[in-house]
């Protein structure tokens, strides 16, 4: 038995760790259940269970054709290991989350999506196929025409159909290391969704909003958005990461991240259009430089909360969350906010056509209550939450903001998955 | 580019090292027993560096077979690295002599029977890096493991032989000894989380200890003061030990 978290820190549980298997030969015991885990690099429960397959080892490259750009790869290859290894031949990835440090498993079983889900969609849009241990000895390749069910299931179905063992992947060509990156400064939401709109063409978007604003001032944001530039520039120099050390006393951060905003806002940000030439890594995974940033929020840990609205009452709905925030003093005192578009038709992907936003709570008394109170409103505008960012929706809650969680539950049922994989989340949300 | 042997390639410390020798743009040879098995690895390390990697089916214990084996590689190596090694059963080693033979012979007979064919050559060409991957447990005999840790002091010595000898000639050799690492080897031992490595950041000190010509490498580095203070404690207080 191991000590074993994700991102988070919260959960911390005790679990049988499993890392050295292989595909046929790791035999699963009757009566006893299992999950996948990749890079951890999710917030809350939804990688941990009472017996975890840690997949993380299988990190081989398995071939890649120069051609079309399809890359093959064992499950736990990271992102970052894509990135090291093909940048420098003038690759990138489709779409990638705010860190590159997750699996590629990771990757398809919450179906993530980034800064361009308004143009290239989810993870599993670049998917071209993927492989999975469905139970002991039985492995099955998956493309989308081949088994429509076990697709739908898989991408975005947090490791309750089986164990990802490898996939297949389109990369997208790139001219440069670098991005073009124009930030606009904005004084409240209205303005900062007719910015969105405004710049909607462009492929890579995200906005920092800063959740201490009052009055008037909710929703301002720093928007940045940008495309990769094409001077032939792909030198990709590994930075050297700077880490925390030890859990930060909490007070800390709050103090931190105030000071980072409005170093920005007020500071370096001087005109309401700017325009910067950033790098891969401070445009896509500004907080990759800083390893172990999570021991920030301090031993207690922390969890996300991640919403999204359709796009119709994404104004309203985000001005009362944002109110509700305010005004429980709670909350990092920035959040993400980012455009998005058409859903997909994979049962449990996150995304449809809104805005979501994401922010960080640090755990402590009364924040299940207030994070309660804001599903509540989200609902109410027909929004839902972020499965691979949570440790505490209720069932109720969850299953409102996703249409296709009855065939999801049956056809796990019917596959017998739901006695094979579970994780504390899928026990408590019922999946 | 020139090509780097890594001998026990199956084990996770073995493959760690492939990886930064392959990232520096050498091409890796790969050796051990039923080597097939490493297909894959090398395929891996063929995209993500876009070197040549090449099996070589090798069994340390089949001492007869290494000259013909050494031989046969078209392109010779510029430098060996060995991380074959067999901790094997210590109670069984007491009673069962094939036990205690099998861990001598592949932590040290077998070794020697390859490295002395390596040095000869590289004693001719005047050019070219060995490194042995030892133990800290071949600084002190233990009672858990000392037919393992024996067998590693010999190999620790044969290194240190081997470097006095090759010095003149220019060829450096490099003495690792690991601590805890966290592999297959020790996969069913309760290790300590803060002194336990992983194989990627013992690759890393050895790529660089040897890149710079070092003699003796202990990873991470704390087991050298750890072990000082082991070779420290007097005999006869020792003996009474259980560490
Ligand atoms: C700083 C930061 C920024 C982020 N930004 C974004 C973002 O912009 N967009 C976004 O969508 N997400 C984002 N995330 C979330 C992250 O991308 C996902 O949680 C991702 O799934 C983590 O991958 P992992 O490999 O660490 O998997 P884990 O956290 O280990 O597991 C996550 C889920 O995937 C399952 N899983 C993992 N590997 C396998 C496998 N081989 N087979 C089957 N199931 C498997 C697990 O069972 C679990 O349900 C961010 C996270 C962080 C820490
Ligand atoms: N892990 C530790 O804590 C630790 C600490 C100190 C030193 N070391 C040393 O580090 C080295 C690498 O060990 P590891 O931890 O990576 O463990 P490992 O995976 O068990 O590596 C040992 C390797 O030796 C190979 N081998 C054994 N007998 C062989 C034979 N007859 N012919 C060819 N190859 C043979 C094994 O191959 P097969 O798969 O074919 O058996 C295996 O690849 C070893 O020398 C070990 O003694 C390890």
């Amino acid at each position: 038995m191991s000590k074993i978290s994700a991102w988070g820190n919260y959960p911390v549980i005790e679990a049988n760790l499993i890392k050295y298997w292989d595909s046929n030969s790791l035999n699963f015991e009757d009566n006893k259940e299992y999950i996948a885990y990749g890079n951890g690099r999710s917030y809350g429960d939804s990688a941990l269970g009472e017996n975890i397959v840690k997949v993380r080892e299988k990190d081989l490259f398995l071939d890649f054709d120069q051609k079309s750009g399809l890359l093959h790869v064992q499950a736990g290859v990271l992102l970052s290991e894509i990135l090291e290894h093909f940048v420098p031949r003038g690759w990138f990835l489709k779409v990638t989350p705010g860190t590159k440090l997750i699996t590629i498993g990771g990757a398809i079983a919450s179906d993530i999506h980034g800064k361009n889900h308004h143009i290239e969609g989810c993870f599993s849009e670049c998917v071209e196929e993927f492989t999975i241990l469905l139970d002991s000895g039985k492995i099955e390749v998956c493309t989308k025409e081949s088994n429509p069910d076990l697709w739908r299931a898989t991408c975005g179905g947090m490791g309750l159909t089986g164990v990802i063992l490898d996939a297949k992947i389109y990369l997208k060509k790139i001219k440069s290391k670098y991005i073009d990156q124009t930030t606009i400064k904005t004084a409240n939401l209205k303005e900062t969704f007719e910015a969105f709109e405004e710049y909607k063409d462009m492929p890579y978007s995200v906005a920092w909003i800063d959740c201490l604003a009052k009055g008037d001032s909710i929703g301002r944001c720093l928007l940045m958005v940008g495309d990769f530039l094409e001077d032939g520039d792909l030198s990709y120099n590994l930075k050297k990461q700077k880490s925390i050390p030890f859990n930060f006393p909490t007070f800390a951060l709050n103090n931190l991240s105030v000071k980072a905003f409005n170093w920005l806002y007020y500071g370096k940000v001087k005109e309401r259009i700017s325009k910067q030439k950033v790098d891969i890594d401070t445009f896509f995974y500004p907080l990759d430089a800083i390893g172990h940033w999570n021991r920030i929020y301090g031993k207690n840990g922390f969890t996300q909360y991640q919403f999204i609205l359709p796009k119709e009452q994404s104004l309203k709905g985000l001005e009362e969350i944002l109110y509700e925030i305010s005004a429980s003093g709670k909350g990092s005192f920035l959040a993400v906010l980012k455009l998005y578009g058409k859903a997909n038709d994979n049962w449990l992907s996150f995304p449809m056509e809104g805005y979501s936003l994401a922010l960080d709570f640090k755990i402590e008394p009364g924040l299940f209550e207030l994070l309660d109170k804001l599903d509540e409103i989200v609902l109410k505008y027909g929004g839902r939450i972020y499965l691979t960012k949570d440790v505490r929706v209720s069932k109720e809650n969850f299953e409102k903001g996703y249409p296709n969680i009855e065939k999801f539950r049956e056809y796990r049922k019917e596959m017998g998955f739901d006695k094979r994989f579970q994780s504390l989340q899928s026990k408590r949300v019922k999946i | 580019m020139s090509y780097i042997l890594i001998v026990g390639a199956k084990s996770d410390i073995a493959k760690a090292v492939a990886r930064e020798y392959a990232n520096s743009g050498y091409n890796i040879y790969l050796a051990g027993r039923k080597i097939d098995t490493l297909d894959a690895f090398a395929k891996d390390l063929t995209i993500r560096y876009q070197i040549e990697a090449k099996l070589v089916e090798l069994d340390i214990l089949n001492f007869k077979s290494h000259q013909e084996i050494y031989n046969s590689l078209d392109k010779k190596p510029v430098g060996v690295i060995t991380a074959v090694g067999y901790l094997g059963n210590q109670e069984l080693a007491q009673k069962d002599f094939n036990e205690a033979k099998r861990i001598i012979d592949t932590n040290y007979t077998g070794v020697v029977s390859l490295l002395n064919i390596v040095a000869n050559d590289f004693e001719e060409r005047k050019e070219g890096f060995i490194v042995g991957i030892s133990s800290v447990a071949g600084d002190r005999g233990r009672k858990s493991n000392y037919i393992y840790g024996s067998a590693k002091a010999a190999l620790t010595t044969y290194l240190s032989g081997l470097r006095n000898r090759l010095s003149s000639v220019n060829v450096k050799v490099l003495t690792v000894k690991p601590g805890f690492v966290d592999t297959q080897m020790t996969k069913d031992l309760d290790l300590p989380k803060k002194l336990t490595a992983t194989p990627k950041e013992v690759a890393k000190d050895i790529f660089n200890a040897q890149q710079k010509g070092k003699d003796i490498l202990y990873t991470k580095w704390f087991w050298r003061y750890i072990m000082l203070i082991i070779k420290t404690i007097p005999e006869w207080k020792f003996k009474n030990m259980s560490i």
